[in-house]
């Protein structure tokens, strides 16, 4: 694949196959008017196979979604059909009301206003817990 | 500005310091008649409490302050609807202190970030306790002589026992400590405590249905109650409820240091047979809480 038939916007590259369509959703990336592309099981060196999701619009996201979803994704943001920049996303360490706590208990199940937090319980794995009462995600 | 949230908010130096002062507090009261003059303490209790709410309004009392607040959600604006965040902006306008308690758990540290004035934890639904473990600590500490190389039992509902979890939190920092959860496989400790506090600390647990197996290598038994409001289904509790009775026969093979703790209330969980044994700590424990409470309140309205 090649990324010169985008003139500016965004490639995210090195998704786990299988993952594009979590993030096209939670990007709300069916509400944009430009061109997405999304590419399934393209063959990949480190990963066998891969998901690709290619924007044709220079817009914001929310890099945390990505690495929440797919550790270890690549995002490249085009301009005028080059690579600008390129960025290695890895897990972040606080989710900010990208993901609702599931335990009936808590506070944010009824609480009106309050961001749904959650923070990175363990460096080494995909494990998130909610600031308030823990639970794991 | 502080609040107390969690237990782990307290690095273990404060902890020391504050068990040093409840312990001077206990043996000089009259020096501290004084000391929280002009200072107002909300208790904000969401849900029902003896020992905690009352032990906090004669901690502030003895302190020379005054109290005001409720003691249920039925008594305050909630009924109506208000939230928690919109309550407590309001109370910081009229005290200094508040001790929140709460059936939804993270109550409390949602109060913290819209309050004026510290808030300390009084218990959020099945999560945290950490009065309850300053006063579980101070027990230990005033029983045993050191809070390092114990074998701590935790026997009952570690599921949503939120005095359990604030304890294994806490002595998770200690040197030496051996835990024996002891419960049905229906209460066991949650995932996120065993992992966080005992797993990834390499902390040598043994979980087990049994108390009578375990008893005898016990140092500390922290007894613990089936908490029916706890429960989302009656049926569950019913057949739950009397997992693990402690009596005098079951403490035949206990060593003769042993130090039986119980946050209180208790049930049926523990005979009254068992409260002339010298080893029963859990009425002292009950006593000990106003005295660390006390030394807290100080600590966090910054009095010396």
């Amino acid at each position: 694949m090649h990324i010169d038939d985008i003139k500016n916007g965004i490639v995210i590259d090195h998704i786990i196959a299988g993952k594009a369509m979590e993030i096209y959703n939670m990007l709300s990336l069916g509400k944009l008017d430009c061109t997405v592309a999304i590419i399934k099981n393209a063959p990949s060196k480190k990963l066998g196979k891969k998901d690709i999701i290619k924007i044709d619009s220079d817009i914001d996201i929310n890099l945390d979604v990505l690495g929440y979803i797919s550790p270890n994704i690549t995002v490249a943001f085009v301009k005028n059909g080059k690579i600008t920049e390129k960025k290695h996303i890895g897990l972040p360490s606080t989710l900010t009301d990208i993901i609702k706590c599931k335990n009936p208990r808590c506070i944010t199940s009824t609480e009106p206003g309050i961001h749904h937090i959650f923070k990175l319980s363990n460096g080494n794995t995909p494990v998130y817990s909610c600031i308030y009462c823990d639970t794991e995600a | 500005m502080r609040s107390l949230i969690d237990i782990l908010d307290l690095t273990t130096e404060e902890i020391d310091a504050l068990i040093e002062k409840a312990k001077d507090i206990m043996l000089r009261p009259d020096a501290y008649r004084e000391k929280c003059r002009y200072k107002k303490l909300a208790t904000l209790f969401f849900e029902p409490s003896t020992r905690t709410r009352l032990s906090f309004e004669a901690a502030m009392l003895e302190l020379g302050g005054s109290v005001l607040g409720f003691s249920e959600a039925a008594s305050s604006s909630s009924a109506k609807g208000e939230s928690v965040s919109d309550t407590v902006k309001i109370v910081s306008g009229y005290a200094d202190i508040i001790a929140m308690r709460h059936f939804k758990e993270g109550a409390p540290l949602v109060a913290s970030m819209k309050s004026d004035v510290p808030v300390i934890n009084a218990g959020d639904g099945g999560h945290n306790h950490p009065t309850q473990t300053l006063a579980d600590l101070l027990t230990i500490k005033r029983e045993k002589g050191s809070l390092n190389d114990l074998t701590i039992g935790l026997c009952g509902d570690l599921k949503f026992g939120r005095t359990v979890h604030s304890l294994i939190a806490a002595m998770s920092r200690y040197k030496g400590i051996k835990f024996t959860l002891i419960s049905p496989d229906e209460l066991k400790l949650p995932s996120y405590v065993k992992n966080t506090y005992i797993t990834l600390k390499n902390i040598p647990c043994t979980e087990t249905n049994s108390l009578e197996e375990v008893m005898s290598n016990l140092d500390i038994l922290y007894m613990t109650r089936v908490q029916k409001e706890r429960f989302f289904n009656e049926e569950d509790y019913l057949r739950l409820k009397d997992s693990y009775i402690l009596t005098p026969d079951k403490l035949k093979n206990a060593k003769k240091e042993l130090s039986i703790l119980h946050p209180l209330p208790r049930v049926n969980e523990i005979s009254t047979e068992v409260d002339s044994d010298p080893r029963a700590s859990y009425f002292r424990q009950a006593k000990n809480g106003k005295y660390i409470r006390m030394a807290l309140i100080m600590m966090l309205l910054g009095v010396e």
